[in-house]
């Protein structure tokens, strides 16, 4: 195969035979050959991109008879404040002894005392608890002006975090398995693919019905499987499980395209490397470490950049099978942009949340390609 | 290959646990899809009660076409799948000649400006349709369009709503760009010595030698367009428009069947699905032609 | 490889093909559209005072198209009875034409905001009734113009009253029962109440308690959880108002402090998360065919249900089948009121129209008809006469009194589509195990945030 280098080094030599009069047809012709791309990347991306930026720094409304104003960074503000209310515990004031409640706990001042309209904290006004722990006696507070988009930041980052190498590895393990012309191989990389080819919204409404509590197919099979010691758990109802559960269907629905490309990788590496390692006296382990997966380097960095982007834009799923709950345990980043967008009619704070969203995409893949780079 | 070769006892043993493993995973990517469609045959209350048991991926008990017959009633169901095709079918051709288009001229001819253009493109792979459904909404019932009676303004309710803001893709240009790089530019410089222009050259010498990238294109510009669910919603008002992820929301207002849902699932995934098994190679060839250059 | 790509884009092409085909000749889709003016006569001229501007030409022009949009697609019986409505109304005039183009209920309010802001509205929009006040404030409805008297005798439950002016009226209205079975509750002795008697808070709980003990149903209540959306504010609200809360504070419409999270709301948000607690009631991940068919196959002992879901255990439980009232928490038995309703577009060219239509469909016999198609409330006691089912002694009757006794609407704002959502999130989340006062005072941050950023929606300190 040609390699970059050679082709521009070739490019070049042949830049320089043309004439000026060919050098300009050249330039008009790109352009023009470009230009309806471009034009309707512009129209259709670039401009309602930057109307959401502007957006951002305004009051405007879905629909309202309102006029719209511009607000500077109130929405930020609100969508990203975090502070710290450490409580001390109620006291007796005649003994000054720490008052108790009947199950012999502390009893503490609410928060919104401290958070609406109280002279005395003007910094904590408006904010809402987002976490609280007990550290000895006192009560330390964690608030925030919007404690939903917070959790739906981290559920995005958690959700990212396990199913990029979840998926990722997954189908590389896929991809070895069927690397390979024995009888009936072709019918399995088949059918691994196949849930790629199903619209996430059916999958999504199908495994509703698989991860239902009670009647649902999974429940079932596990209890068929451990002879009924397994206790029936509702999937998408009980905060810690639903997230996994959703997790787990993406992964299902989204490797076997990733298993294809792994595939496609593996091909490209010559079995002449493979020999020369049998030769040496390589184990599986070590062809696979020293063979395999450098010849793998592009592939890789291909199947990192595509399921983060994925991952990061999770929202169909979420839509359809949970809509943010239960407790928030499912929330995500663009699921609360269409939420507060559309739903609540309130663009601005929805384009405000799109916008946070672009920065923290855009750096996750500079920080990627960071330490993807190609180290000579 | 990347398995060492044993030889003897040892081989088949390893050669049973491979074929075991592969049955297990194709199980679990096999059934759920199973599932939908062995219960779209089945009366409502036989698929709640078959979920105890394997027969919920059998084709057994009470089977009738009764589901597709009433989901078919319900929704106009052969309007949207039409409807979705044409949508579908339109935006993946135009979207292959603009992007091929676009990508030719950034990467094989060379122009002022067209790095900073393929930079600006290749970001714009991170925005989120979501996040611009809005704005975008804004834009499009303000545009004009020469229609049978004249220039009107606002581009909803129609087919080209649905198509024209999907045709240009950044995922698609950047596709093309990494193919054509990879070609011997000796192709185009023979060409351009005997004396072919740059589009003939496109026409003649790139494309008949571009197929797998053509297919890759084809394939994943088709898959999300046959998805499409939010954005019709928005634009489409008239149910003569409607594509079929729309169409889904009929069945779960009252009278929620899943007999029906399931009938009406399998109508719109089945023919995916086919067309997938009838090109299976070069569906997953040319998405495997997509990784190499990445 | 070049004959698979051959063969992929000869498939394409054709698949295209096949589409325009299709597409050129569009189905009859909306069988309205195609429905021409049954007596339409030529030598009719129109009368003088319905259109003066046309004396110049006398002649009958082509008859003026309205569009109405409608939220019933995938529901073939409502539809039938619009449709019908619409081909009498076409046919009783021949000034106008009414075609019909139906959205799927799930995302019908989308749909009709982003024609809002795309401008194009229908001329006779069809809308759920608390919504009303946030598209009238907004500027897209107009208020009707109905001849003198037409509303006399509705129930005020389907009249949409916003800023003193009506902007929209039902062909009925809807109101929620405890759906139960006079076997189950004698067998466990319990006290089958009545709208002058309903069950206090500590007999309905009682009452809850020895169906869940009994251990014969999954769930002694079903309070159909599954039905996210509208459903939790409008079946879920009277519970709350019923116990002296609110979802807003209705003396000024600017601050849900006090009315969301005062000791009644609290004390309304601990019994309800008790529900859940005690495993009374199925949660928040209630599949949607249970919630259809659990009462019916006997999974729940009592169902908190709307009349539209009445016929079918009628049919099956017959005389056994009751309708309870709601309980009583302390401050009187309540349930929504305000279900869909036809209003005018203020973009609308043809106003007088539309308004000819919504006085042609609020006649008696189609109030009669929807109820005895689908089991809704006829909007007049006269219409109900002439119903299978609200008539004096049918089966429903006592729904009729339900909506004349207890029925409450929801507020009254356009903040409401915000505070609906905001109240259906808080009552999942309490539901689901989150602390009550935490979650309604953050609810009350959440509406009155909404409503200062909308400058109060209108109303005034």
């Amino acid at each position: 195969m040609t390699t970059a280098t050679e082709i521009s080094r070739k490019r070049t030599g042949f830049w320089a035979t043309l004439s000026l009069n060919d050098r300009r047809t050249e330039v008009i012709t790109g352009w023009l050959m470009a230009s309806p791309a471009i034009f309707l990347l512009l129209t259709f991306l670039i401009i309602p991109f930057f109307l959401a930026f502007v957006f951002a720094f305004t009051n405007q409304r879905l629909i309202s008879p309102n006029p719209t104003e511009y607000v500077g960074l109130r929405n930020f503000s609100r969508l990203l404040t975090v502070r710290l209310l450490i409580l001390e515990p109620l006291t007796n004031e005649a003994t000054g002894e720490p008052v108790r409640d009947e199950n012999n706990k502390l009893i503490y001042p609410r928060v919104r005392e401290f958070t609406r309209n109280n002279p005395d904290y003007p910094q904590y006004n408006g904010l809402k608890q987002w976490l609280a722990w007990n550290i000895g006696q006192k009560r330390w507070v964690l608030l925030a002006g919007d404690p939903v988009f917070l959790r739906s930041l981290y559920n995005t980052f958690l959700f990212a975090l396990v199913v990029v190498p979840v998926q990722g590895g997954l189908g590389l393990v896929l991809a070895l398995i069927v690397n390979q012309r024995t009888t009936g191989v072709n019918i399995f990389r088949t059918i691994y693919f196949m849930p790629v080819v199903v619209s996430l919204v059916v999958v999504s409404i199908l495994w509703r019905f698989i991860y239902d509590g009670q009647n649902g197919l999974l429940n079932n099979v596990l209890q068929f499987i451990t002879f009924g010691a397994f206790e029936p758990i509702d999937w998408l109802g009980n905060p810690s499980t639903a997230l996994p559960a959703i997790m787990a269907m993406s992964i299902w629905q989204g490797v076997g395209f990733h298993m294809v490309i792994w595939l496609a990788g593996l091909q490209t590496i010559p079995p002449v490397l493979y020999e020369a390692a049998s030769v040496e006296g390589a184990n599986g382990w070590q062809q696979f470490r020293y063979v395999t997966w450098p010849g793998l380097r592009n592939t890789a960095v291909f199947v990192l950049v595509t399921i983060t982007m994925q991952a990061f834009g999770l929202f169909t799923q979420i839509d359809v099978m949970t809509r943010g709950g239960p407790l928030n345990a499912t929330t995500t980043v663009i699921f609360q942009a269409v939420q507060r967008g559309f739903e609540k009619q309130d663009i601005a704070y929805g384009s405000a949340i799109s916008v946070v969203f672009f920065i923290m995409v855009l750096s996750v893949a500079l920080i990627q390609r960071y330490l993807t780079r190609e180290r000579d | 290959m990347t398995v060492k070769r044993v030889k003897g006892r040892w081989h088949n043993v390893f050669l049973v646990i491979r074929y075991l493993l592969m049955t297990l995973l194709g199980v679990v990517f096999f059934f759920p899809i199973l599932f939908m469609v062995v219960s779209s045959f089945k009366p409502d209350l036989q698929i709640l009660q078959d979920t105890s048991s394997l027969r919920a991926f059998l084709p057994v008990g009470e089977l009738s076409f009764q589901n597709y017959v009433e989901a078919f009633e319900r929704a106009p169901t052969e309007r949207f799948i039409l409807n979705s095709l044409l949508v579908t079918s339109i935006t993946v051709i135009l979207g292959l000649v603009v992007n091929s288009m676009a990508a030719f001229a950034l990467s094989i001819l060379r122009w002022r400006g067209q790095g900073v253009v393929l930079s600006i493109i290749i970001a714009t792979f991170i925005v989120p349709f979501e996040t611009i459904a809005i704005p975008l909404l804004l834009l499009v019932s303000r545009l004009p369009w020469i229609g049978a009676d004249g220039i009107v303004f606002g581009w909803l309710n129609s087919y080209h709503v649905q198509i024209i803001p999907f045709i240009a893709n950044a995922f698609s240009i950047f596709l093309f760009v990494q193919f054509f790089k990879s070609l011997p530019f000796e192709l185009v410089e023979a060409a351009r010595i005997d004396g072919a222009g740059w589009f003939q050259i496109y026409r003649r010498i790139i494309i008949p030698v571009s197929g797998p990238v053509f297919a890759t294109v084809a394939i994943l510009t088709f898959l999300p367009m046959w998805n499409q669910y939010l954005w019709p919603i928005m634009v489409v008002q008239q149910e003569e428009y409607r594509p079929v992820m729309v169409g889904l929301q009929y069945f779960f207002q009252l009278n929620v069947a899943w007999g029906e849902i399931m009938a009406y699932l399998s109508t719109i995934t089945v023919p995916v699905l086919v067309l997938f098994l009838a090109l299976q190679r070069a569906f997953i060839e040319s998405i495997a032609s997509s990784g190499i250059k990445g | 490889m070049k004959t698979r790509l051959y063969t992929l884009v000869f498939l394409l092409i054709a698949l295209v093909l096949l589409a325009a085909c299709g597409g050129s000749q569009p189905e009859p889709a909306a069988p309205a559209a195609q429905e021409k003016p049954a007596a339409e006569a030529p030598t009719t001229a129109p009368e003088p005072t319905e259109a003066p501007a046309q004396s110049a030409e006398p002649s009958k022009a082509d008859p003026i198209k309205l569009s109405l949009w409608y939220h019933g697609a995938g529901n073939e019986t409502e539809r039938a009875i619009l449709l019908q409505i619409i081909e009498d109304f076409n046919s009783s005039q021949d000034q106008w034409v009414v075609e019909m183009q139906d959205f799927p209920q799930a995302s019908y309010n989308e749909s009709i905001v982003a024609a809002a802001l795309a401008g194009n509205l229908p001329d006779i929009i069809d809308m759920d009734g608390p919504v009303m006040p946030n598209w009238a404030w907004s500027g897209y409805l107009a208020p009707l113009e109905l001849s003198e008297g037409a509303l006399d005798g509705f129930l005020p439950g389907a009249i949409g009253k916003w800023d003193g002016k009506v902007y929209s009226v039902g062909l009925w209205d809807a109101a929620v029962a405890i759906y139960a079975r006079r076997s189950v509750l004698e067998k466990y002795n319990i006290r089958i109440p009545t709208l002058d008697k309903p069950w206090t808070k500590d007999e309905f709980d009682a009452a809850l308690e020895t169906l869940q003990n009994s251990g014969e149903f999954e769930y002694a209540l079903d309070l159909g959880m599954a039905w996210t959306g509208e459903w939790y504010p409008y079946a879920f609200s009277p519970f709350l108002q019923s116990f002296g809360g609110d979802m807003i504070d209705r003396s000024t419409f600017l601050t849900a402090e006090g009315a969301l999270n005062g000791p009644e709301a609290i004390e309304f948000g601990k019994w309800w998360q008790s529900l859940f607690e005690r495993g009374l009631v199925p949660g928040t991940s209630q599949d949607g065919a249970d919630r259809e068919t659990g009462f019916l196959e006997g999974k729940y002992a009592l169902q908190w249900n709307g009349n539209w879901a009445a016929l079918p255990p009628l049919e099956k439980y017959g005389d056994d089948m009751l309708f309870l009232p709601a309980p009583d928490f302390g401050h009187g038995p309540k349930i929504g009121a305000a279900s869909w309703q036809f209003g005018v577009s203020a973009t609308s060219q043809h106003k007088d129209g539309a308004n000819a239509f919504i006085e042609f469909a609020i006649q008696d016999k189609y109030l009669a008809a929807f109820s005895d198609g689908i089991g809704l409330i006829p909007s007049t006691r006269s219409a109900a006469a002439m119903t299978k089912n609200y008539a004096p002694g049918g089966p429903l009757e006592v729904f009729f009194d339900l909506s004349k006794e207890q029925a409450l609407i929801r507020p009254p704002t356009p903040g409401y589509p915000t505070m609906a959502l905001i109240f259906e999130k808080a009552l999942a989340d309490i539901a689901n195990g989150a602390d009550v006062e935490a979650t309604l005072d953050a609810a009350v941050d959440e509406i009155d945030a909404d409503i200062e950023a909308n400058g109060g929606y209108g109303f005034q300190d």
